[in-house]
């Protein structure tokens, strides 16, 4: 049971979790959060209508988890395109993100919080650890959030093909990435989990 | 209703005329959505999506995830520019890395 997502009978997931990784998933959590940055309201002191019409970054972000979080649109990554070509897909790309990433980092926003609110409410109920009890709803917004932490740790630890991860999978005890790794395992194995209970 | 009356021949001609005028020099491609390979984001999530967001079966799901996995990338779904980007934009909400194009060739 420890680090496995159970269906509820009439939907929602539940799982057990200690004190110590309430705390683990509260505070990958609140990384990604900053890491995703405010939305554009929090830039513009409230204005609903600068709100409205604030355009998305026309860049790719220079952070790589954050580029990983949110990659261009055009252009094949196996390809090497015609300068001519490359230019169409950058431009592309960036009208793309001018309207699209201030949503999609809103959605990445709200999911993260949706898992803080949970643990939070989980960790005033009860001592020493509890029973994590979610509605199919917060089932889904978890299931969002730990994906993009488990996107987040891969991109960290320079995850980027399965040789890769089979590396870090047998990396000794007393290497500094050690501790990551065991987490992204163990997210890993709490979204395998959840997934399931979600399967239509 | 076999049998052509005289206005209905008219009618063809003229259609054809009209979309010999305003014919696209580019022709209308449809755009496809591509779903890339990486370690990262679990084989079941990867066909949760396809079924959830797309409302494929799970044979199907199942096929297009294991084609990304084994391939590289898959098309998983195709149609106007408009709606392709919609998928994308989607596909990157879940965390899968998607891109659009044309379908040439």
């Amino acid at each position: 049971m420890p680090g496995h997502f159970e269906p509820l009978p009439g939907g929602g997931a539940a799982v057990a979790l200690d004190d110590v990784e309430i705390s683990i998933i509260r505070s990958l959590a609140v990384q990604l959060l900053e890491l995703i940055g405010p939305g554009p309201a929090e830039d513009t002191s409230g204005d609903p209508l600068a709100e409205l019409f604030a355009e998305g970054p026309s860049e790719p972000p220079s952070d790589p988890v954050l580029r990983r979080l949110f990659p261009d649109a055009y252009g094949d990554p196996g390809a090497a395109p015609q300068a001519k070509e490359a230019e169409e897909q950058r431009a592309h790309s960036a009208e793309f993100r001018r309207y699209t990433e201030n949503d999609l980092r809103a959605g990445k926003r709200d999911n993260a919080l949706a898992v803080i609110r949970s643990l939070d409410a989980l960790t005033s109920a009860g001592e020493g650890g509890a029973v994590l009890k979610l509605s199919p709803d917060e089932s889904r917004r978890w299931l969002g959030a730990l994906n993009d932490l488990r996107l987040a740790i891969g991109s960290r630890l320079e995850i980027s093909d399965e040789e890769d991860s089979d590396l870090l999978f047998h990396l000794p005890d007393e290497d500094p990435r050690k501790p990551m790794v065991m987490a992204y395992l163990w997210l890993g194995g709490l979204q395998e989990t959840l997934v399931s209970t979600l399967m239509p | 209703m076999g049998s052509v009356t005289s206005p209905a021949p008219l009618e063809i001609e003229r259609t054809e005329s009209v979309e010999e005028v305003f014919a696209v020099p580019e022709p209308d491609v449809p755009w496809v959505t591509i779903v890339h390979n990486d370690p990262v984001n679990l084989m079941s999530y990867v066909t949760y999506v396809f079924q959830t967001y797309f409302g494929y079966s799970k044979d199907k799901a199942t096929k297009l995830m294991l084609d990304v996995h084994h391939k590289g990338r898959a098309v998983v779904s195709s149609g106007s520019r408009e709606e392709m980007e919609r998928d994308v934009q989607a596909m990157h909400g879940y965390g899968l890395w998607a891109t659009l194009q044309q379908d040439r060739k």
